[in-house]
């Protein structure tokens, strides 16, 4: 599959500290919050601050993983940022990125948008820079602000964060020894140039959405790889809520222990394009050498990728770096009631 | 401001980069084409230097009647931040309450939106200063 040995040098992961409870938003919209929230296992979701958004939390995970890998931005040869909240419709997120960690110009770059995957997207597109010894480092991001209509089932879940990885090829933490995925053209989940608010086919984000490509794509890399769920002692699905991703753990045989550490919907919500890089970056953070870490991201519209994962004996060297781990960045918390929420995202229209 | 303008300053509103003199090393923010200590002995020894980022708060205050960029925030803490390098910076304090904040507490320069040119327009980065975590 690949040229040269690739994998992860360093990471970290950035979640803004503000919250709200779906009991909260629940009482603006006349629906009982709490039974919202249990029903899609959110208990509280991260919102961005009116100065955050896919930029500066880009940069921030990007500077701690830099720190961790012990690296400088001329080592980065190429910088490609996955979300669907670009502050820019055109002009790219990757070229400010760049800037702030002082990559540029030397290298290349893009924005990615694929749903919630375009940050996995990104980490394909690093490992065959790197495979390929095109560059010797390149940096995959998945980001998000996401959005959420006032009052629609998405405004429970949708939030903010994102985590960055130094994908190259030596001095390893973490090793990537597969990858495959699965696409399909899936109309689940979009939202047209111009509107302010995704629009999703309800139910229909289900089985023939999330569960067929998560499932499906999972399946098709444990035969490739002739492996079983219980081989792996970490897994990471997307996490839209928190139902999703255990009802589908629990049907390709994998147990809770397995996907509880990188299950982080329940505390901060849907990050999209941050969810699985931050799920994985959890897990990293406690993982021992040695341990098989599986990955499967999903974006509607519709696709997965997979990915193997081995730690190595990098992993516990880089945990003196003095970068926070995901625990550390998401116990920083400060509630906000719907109309403080409502102000910080831009929902209450001013004048002037 | 002008795109130009702003342009031509995010290698210090991105990532601080200063100067240092070469002949008494006191270092520079926003960075200086010449030593005040030194005069025309700088002349042509001036260094780009970037700055760390980590510093102290030496004093702060918080702002209720805010510039129009920063209604949102209001209200919003600012701080002058001494840096490891000597040099002292003004920033916005962000990531904590204004009844947590000392003087002396240890903060780091983290990149946030400082404002934008309109809903249509460039949008302006910049440093603001946070708890060191």
């Amino acid at each position: 599959m690949k040229e040269k040995k690739v994998g992860i040098r360093g990471y970290a992961g950035y979640v803004p500290r503000y919250r709200i409870k779906p009991e909260e938003i629940g009482a603006v919209w006349g629906k009982d919050g709490k039974m919202m929230g249990a029903a899609l296992g959110v208990k509280s979701k991260s919102v961005p601050s009116p100065d955050e958004d896919v930029v500066t939390i880009s940069t921030e995970a990007a500077r701690w993983a830099m720190i961790r890998a012990g690296l400088t931005g001329d080592n980065i040869g190429a910088i490609y940022v996955g979300s669907e909240s670009h502050p820019y419709a055109v002009k790219p997120t990757s070229t400010m990125v760049g800037a702030a960690i002082g990559a540029t110009p030397d290298m290349t770059a893009a924005d990615y948008e694929f749903a919630c995957k375009a940050g996995t997207a990104a980490f394909q597109t690093c490992m065959g820079l790197v495979g390929s010894g095109m560059i010797e480092n390149g940096l995959a991001i998945g980001s998000d602000t996401s959005q959420g209509a006032p009052g629609d089932a998405l405004e429970y879940s949708a939030s903010a964060g994102g985590a960055a990885f130094i994908i190259g090829s030596d001095d390893l933490l973490a090793e990537i020894l597969y990858t495959t995925s699965i696409t399909t053209d899936t109309p689940d989940f979009w939202r047209r140039e111009g509107q302010a608010y995704p629009s999703h086919g309800g139910r229909f984000t289900g089985q023939p959405a999330y569960f067929k490509h998560i499932m499906g794509c999972t399946g098709k890399m444990l035969d490739e790889l002739d492996m079983e769920p219980s081989d792996f002692q970490h897994a990471v699905f997307h996490q839209p809520n928190g139902k999703f991703p255990m009802k589908a753990a629990k049907k390709l045989g994998f147990t809770k222990e397995q996907i509880s550490t990188g299950l982080l919907v329940t505390r901060i919500g849907n990050t999209y394009s941050g969810a699985v890089p931050l799920g994985l970056a959890a897990v990293l953070d406690v993982a021992e050498p040695g341990d098989d870490i599986l990955v499967t991201s999903y974006g509607s519209g519709a696709g997965s990728d997979g990915f193997y994962i081995k730690a190595t004996d990098g992993i516990t060297q880089v945990r003196e770096s003095g970068v926070p781990t995901i625990e550390e960045v998401i116990k920083d918390v400060k509630y906000l009631s719907y109309a403080q929420y409502a102000k910080f995202r831009g929902k209450i229209k001013r004048g002037g | 401001m002008s795109i130009p303008r702003f342009w031509r300053e995010i290698r210090q509103r991105y990532k601080g980069i200063g100067t240092e003199c070469g002949v008494c090393n006191r270092v520079y923010f926003p960075p200086r084409e010449v030593c005040p200590d030194c005069g025309r002995d700088s002349l042509g020894d001036m260094k780009e230097r970037e700055i760390s980022g980590k510093g102290k708060v030496l004093t702060f205050t918080e702002v209720h009647e805010p510039m129009p960029d920063f209604e949102i925030l209001s209200p919003y803490i600012m701080a002058i931040v001494e840096m490891d390098e000597g040099v002292r910076m003004t920033g916005q304090l962000v990531g904590v309450e204004f009844d947590e904040v000392k003087n002396g507490m240890e903060v780091e320069a983290v990149l946030r939106k400082l404002g934008e040119e309109s809903p249509s327009g460039i949008i302006y980065y910049g440093y603001k200063f946070r708890p060191c975590r």
